[in-house]
């Protein structure tokens, strides 16, 4: 085995890199210069991201606990530009003075959870997808009690560390049962001893209980409000994006590649929490004021129409996943970065603060309306062929019913994203947020964002890129 | 074939321009107008070397001008084999159509630097001119009928802005919307024929409709329904979007009130280019109608034939110089129609499509010409009514001369353009229908007359008091108008049967001396009328219209046809189908509505107390989930 062959692990390697030399620059540099970090690592990830998208051939390590193809290559660019937009969007918050001692480690932390999803997205057995799960867990917890003096901030991480010890405990439990009704495991082993027993049935619900935590589906969603509303919006919006990304995607090769004998009992379980899902998300999400918690709430909505692309169990449903996922990322991370912008220099983050701000502000407004209308799905905006290519694909699989509630839910969720679009135009306000300038990171963040909602949706050949990977049951 | 991609900077450099004067504007100012037009003057140049190098270097194979695909993907993929696409589809009629627009565009962008100097929103104007510029070239490359129909939607959006640029003035609103309003309800007839189009050949690709040798021309022979075939159908529900785009009738009354916009727009918009849209689309799917629909070719030929003398007799009563031009448009595409509608596919026997296609060509020179023309002495004299104009051949000597040529070339004087044109519809209609050719005769006469009456009380009659006097507009607006009558002079010698025939293939057209003549003698006849009643100012004029009161009362108010839609519209379909649904639509649909408003808020807000905030609490759920959904699985699946 030639050394070359571990460049199949090129991406884990470069990012554990860019991990060590910003933990060795952290050392060398003193005091007050402690903010040179920021460009310093934004630039080491920038070129991290572009070496991404080197070609790379297929290939596994290590007997098959790791394993990559041109789907997984892709998986791990679309995190990569969303941690991108992600660290240029925190540019900023992290120059506050309170942040000054402990800028690096927020680099190093959100660098290691993306190794360890990296490494999870990539497993071909269960003890590494294990391991990088936990990898790209618990530094996110410290991640959220970031501002660790405002007790909102400690709060969201120690809930988060919490309910994810629980969550990991049912899922290690679902997996023990599968190793010992498979007596394997090692994905492939186990796809093969697989036959819908009951006892196989139980784990994998066990299993699925775990996943279905990392990406907030009800019932498991319980945590997301509080530690979205208590971390800093850079990990709010790494949480809500990345992390249950990363999970979205390891769940749906897991689907199609270890339970494809039990297609037919999966797409039920996905039935039941899909509905279940984009129901009570949205339910939770009309009653938020908070801008914070709402864009929770309707996260944890858009995760159950996640689900409608995966039930059909196509090739289609897995493009339109990845698809979604990378619309997803340019529309909420858009949100997000004019929240962020707003609560930085005002520190308001109601929705009645934000009356009249097309007036004060009409830029910011016009880029937190795409924004929304892309989360909600409205031509011609990117959203729109997100949604619709996962409605198509479980039409596709036959699950119309599933489509109506869908398209149900989707109506719903357009009342609640329009509010916020008429506090901006319609409502008037005798406090208005003033203008304000914003600086040249955030504003790039930003652009950043607009130009991908808008491109992704215009040119098919995004979507056509990922199709060629793609496989189905 | 590569050697073609640089027709897609064709398209884009307008779209560029669009977005940098729609989002920058503020900043150019006065350097608005100068970049517009240096990027369509870049535009206008390649399309004349896509021209050049289309018909002279590539395109003809084997004595045929094959279409050709400079750049095509696939946009939105339905199914397997239906799917929407974008790209630029080169053959005679699209490559014609590139130059013909972006020539008057630049004419008309050179133009409103002098015509629009001192107006407020220099800067959009420029810009909805290139978002206009754009969308009609998209139209005309498309390479599927779905891509035609996105820009067709465009060029109606920009129309709608542009007709209603001074934005403040009620009158110029309300005839934006109602632009905008007429062409959206054909074009809901377009989008019908185009699913049922679609739904039968299963493809929207222009070039496998068109192959006379495919399987979708052999589709027509399917289903009937009252009496035509499906296939008839849906060509004449596509009819129905390009009738209302070209204002035939009765979905004309549009066009004379878009005349609020500024003119050069009309010039652009609504005489030279997308109004003939419906001639384009028709001419587009030419073979699909003339082999597996050709009812609904004669009734594209009717449509045109009642249309032309519809509007001429119109054009004869009106005294607003831009109307009178308007209803003139309308009667020339209904020339072009009628061209359409009598040719027959292939060879000689396609002399109607060649002619109409040949029609288009100049009469956007000399329409453009005219109403270019006309902007000057609006310009000049700051009103429309020519009642309030005459002798004006002194102040506006430039004017004056285009003027005539443009006026000459339209009532078909030997040697000018349209004379060659329109003589070849005339011929073609000879042969197929004798009615429709006696028709566009007279239609002829008609022409001559209501444009010389126009000439002679602008350019001579008395001279009115003119508050000031009126003086010859800038060289940036005579430019234009001098280089469109060389145009419409020399337009008529390209040999266009060489270039554009139905099936492609060049083939000789001959003059037939037996038409020519009589249609010549009756246009001298029409401008001898008018010479007679309106060279000096008399009493003729007055006299014959109190003698024909009831009818000419009737064609001056346009024949009613206004106050007809107002009165379907609000007292018929306002009152006894609005009104219910209204009703029904407040108080069933709203009352549901609001009732599951109501009761999801309820929800949302009794179940917030999951939400505690109790971390136990979220493990007890978490827990309970998982055992709940393990029961019902195991339920399903029990062994």
């Amino acid at each position: 085995m030639g050394l070359e062959q571990y460049l199949l692990m090129r991406h884990e390697l470069v990012l554990t890199l860019i991990t060590l030399i910003i933990l060795i620059a952290e050392l060398c540099i003193k005091g007050d210069n402690s903010r040179k970090i920021r460009p310093f690592a934004i630039i080491l990830f920038f070129i991290a991201t572009v070496v991404g998208f080197l070609p790379l051939g297929e290939g596994s390590l290590f007997g098959g606990m790791f394993q990559t193809n041109g789907m997984i290559l892709i998986m791990k660019n679309v995190l990569n530009i969303g941690v991108l937009i992600i660290f240029i969007q925190s540019y900023t918050w992290l120059g506050n003075e309170e942040n000054k001692i402990k800028v690096s480690e927020f680099f190093l932390l959100m660098l290691s959870t993306l190794i360890g999803m990296d490494f999870m997205i990539s497993s071909g057995d269960f003890l590494m997808f294990y391991i990088g799960l936990e990898l790209a867990t618990i530094p996110i917890a410290s991640l959220a009690a970031y501002e660790r003096t405002k007790t909102k901030s400690a709060e969201a991480g120690i809930k988060l560390i919490l309910s994810s010890a629980l969550s990991s405990g049912i899922m290690l439990y679902g997996i023990s049962m599968l190793y010992g009704t498979t007596g394997s495991i090692y994905f492939s082993e186990v796809a093969k001893s697989l036959h819908s027993s009951n006892l196989q049935t139980l784990a994998f619900i066990f299993f699925f209980s775990g996943m279905a935590f990392k990406i907030s589906i009800v019932p498991f969603h319980l945590w997301t409000a509080d530690v979205y509303e208590g971390a800093p919006i850079s990990v709010t919006s790494y949480l809500s994006v990345i992390s249950k990304g990363a999970a979205v995607f390891i769940f749906v090769i897991m689907l199609f590649t270890v339970f494809r004998a039990m297609t037919a009992m999966w797409q039920d379980v996905l039935y039941i929490t899909s509905v279940l899902t984009m129901t009570i998300g949205n339910l939770f999400a009309m009653r938020q004021k908070n801008l914070k918690r709402f864009l929770a709430f309707s996260s944890i909505s858009q995760a159950g129409f996640i689900f409608l692309g995966m039930i059909g169990g196509n090739e289609l449903g897995m493009t339109s996943v990845v698809y979604f996922m990378l619309i997803y990322i340019f529309s909420n991370l858009g949100a997000f970065g004019v929240v962020s912008a707003i609560a930085n220099r005002t520190g308001k983050e109601n929705r009645d603060d934000y009356d009249g701000l097309y007036l004060t502000n009409p830029k910011l407004s016009l880029l937190m309306m795409i924004a929304l209308f892309s989360l909600a799905g409205i031509p011609p905006v990117a959203g729109f062929f997100g949604k619709f290519f996962l409605f198509t694909a479980a039409a596709k699989g036959g699950f119309y019913m599933l489509v109506l509630i869908g398209v149900l839910n989707t109506i719903i969720s357009l009342y609640y994203y329009l509010l916020v679009v008429k506090a901006m135009f319609i409502n008037k306000s005798e406090t208005p947020i003033q203008y304000f300038k914003s600086d040249g990171y955030t504003r790039l963040g930003l652009i950043i964002c607009f130009a991908g909602i808008v491109f992704t949706g215009l040119f098919s050949f995004v979507f056509e890129y990922i199709r060629v990977y793609a496989f189905g049951v | 074939m590569s050697n073609f991609n640089y027709t897609l900077f064709i398209v884009l450099i307008p779209l560029a321009m669009f977005l940098l004067l729609g989002l920058q504007g503020h900043k150019f100012k006065k350097l608005s107008g100068i970049l517009g037009t240096t990027g369509l003057g870049i535009a206008w140049i390649l399309s004349l070397i896509t021209a050049y190098q289309y018909f002279f270097v590539y395109g003809n194979v084997g004595g045929v001008f094959k279409p050709m695909l400079a750049y095509n993907s696939v946009w939105l993929q339905m199914t397997e084999t239906l799917h929407i696409d974008m790209g630029i589809l080169l053959d005679p009629i699209s490559v014609m159509m590139l130059v013909v627009i972006t020539t008057v565009s630049f004419m008309v962008h050179i133009y409103s630097n002098g015509y629009m100097k001192d107006e407020q929103g220099f800067a959009r104007f420029f810009a909805f001119l290139s978002l206009f510029t754009f969308s009609m070239l998209g139209l005309v490359i498309a390479t599927n009928i779905f891509q035609m129909y996105i820009f067709w939607e465009l060029v109606g959006v920009s129309s709608y802005l542009l007709i209603g640029y001074y934005y403040q003035k009620p009158s110029a609103v309300s005839a934006s919307k109602k632009a905008f309003i007429v062409t959206r309800f054909a074009d809901l007839g377009f989008l019908i024929g185009i699913l049922l189009l679609s739904f039968n050949t299963k493809t929207f690709d222009f070039i496998s409709l068109t192959d006379i040798h495919g399987p979708a021309i052999a589709c027509g022979a399917g289903a009937s329904f009252l009496g035509l075939s499906v296939m008839t159908w849906s060509l004449i529900f596509v009819f129905m979007g390009g009738a209302g785009k070209s204002a035939m009738f009765p979905l004309h009354i549009w066009l004379p009130d878009a005349m609020e916009g500024p003119t050069p727009v009309s010039a652009l918009i609504h005489a030279a280019t997308m109004v003939v849209a419906g001639v384009y689309l028709v001419a587009r799917l030419f073979p699909v109608y003339a082999i597996s629909a050709p009812q609904g070719l004669e009734v594209v030929g009717y449509v045109g034939c009642f249309s032309s003398l519809f509007a001429a007799v119109i054009a004869c009563t009106q005294y607003d110089i831009k109307r009178v031009l308007a209803y003139s448009t309308m009667s020339q595409i209904g020339y072009m129609m009628v061209g359409l509608g009598v040719s027959h596919y292939g060879g000689e026997e396609g002399l109607g499509f060649m002619a109409s296609m040949f029609h288009l060509f100049t009469h956007a020179m000399f329409k453009a010409l005219l109403f270019l023309g006309a902007g000057a002495i609006i310009h000049a004299v700051h009103t429309n009514e020519m009642t309030e104009m005459g002798g004006l051949r002194k102040y506006l000597p430039i004017t004056h001369i285009t003027f005539l040529i443009a006026c000459l070339t339209i009532a078909g004087i030997p040697l000018l353009s349209a004379f060659f044109s329109k003589d070849e519809i005339l011929t073609a209609a000879f042969h197929n229908n004798k009615l429709i050719f006696f028709v566009q005769l007279f239609v002829a006469g008609l022409t001559a007359f209501y444009m010389f009456r126009l000439y002679f009380r602008v350019f001579w009659n008395k001279e009115p008091h003119y508050h000031h006097t009126p003086h010859e507009s800038p060289l940036t607006m005579t430019i234009p108008l001098m280089f469109l009558a060389v145009c419409s002079i020399f337009a008529g010698y390209i040999p266009f049967s060489q270039f554009v025939t139905s099936d492609s293939k060049p083939f000789e057209s001959v003059m037939e001396m037996g038409i020519a003549i009589p249609s010549v003698v009756v246009g001298l006849f029409g401008i001898l009328i008018a010479f007679v009643m309106y060279k000096k100012e008399t009493t003729l004029p007055d006299r014959i219209s109190t003698g024909f009161s009831f009818f000419y009362k009737w064609a001056f108010h346009k024949f009613y046809f206004d106050e007809l839609y107002l009165f379907v519209t609000k007292k018929i379909i306002f009152r006894f189908i609005s009104r219910p649904v209204a009703w029904f639509d407040r108080h069933i649909v709203d009352g549901t509505m609001n009732g599951i408003s109501a009761v999801t808020n309820y929800v949302s807000f009794q179940i917030r107390g999951f939400q505690s905030g109790q971390l136990q609490q979220y493990a007890y759920v978490f827990v309970s989930g998982l055992v709940g959904l393990a029961l019902v699985i195991l339920y399903a699946f029990v062994k």
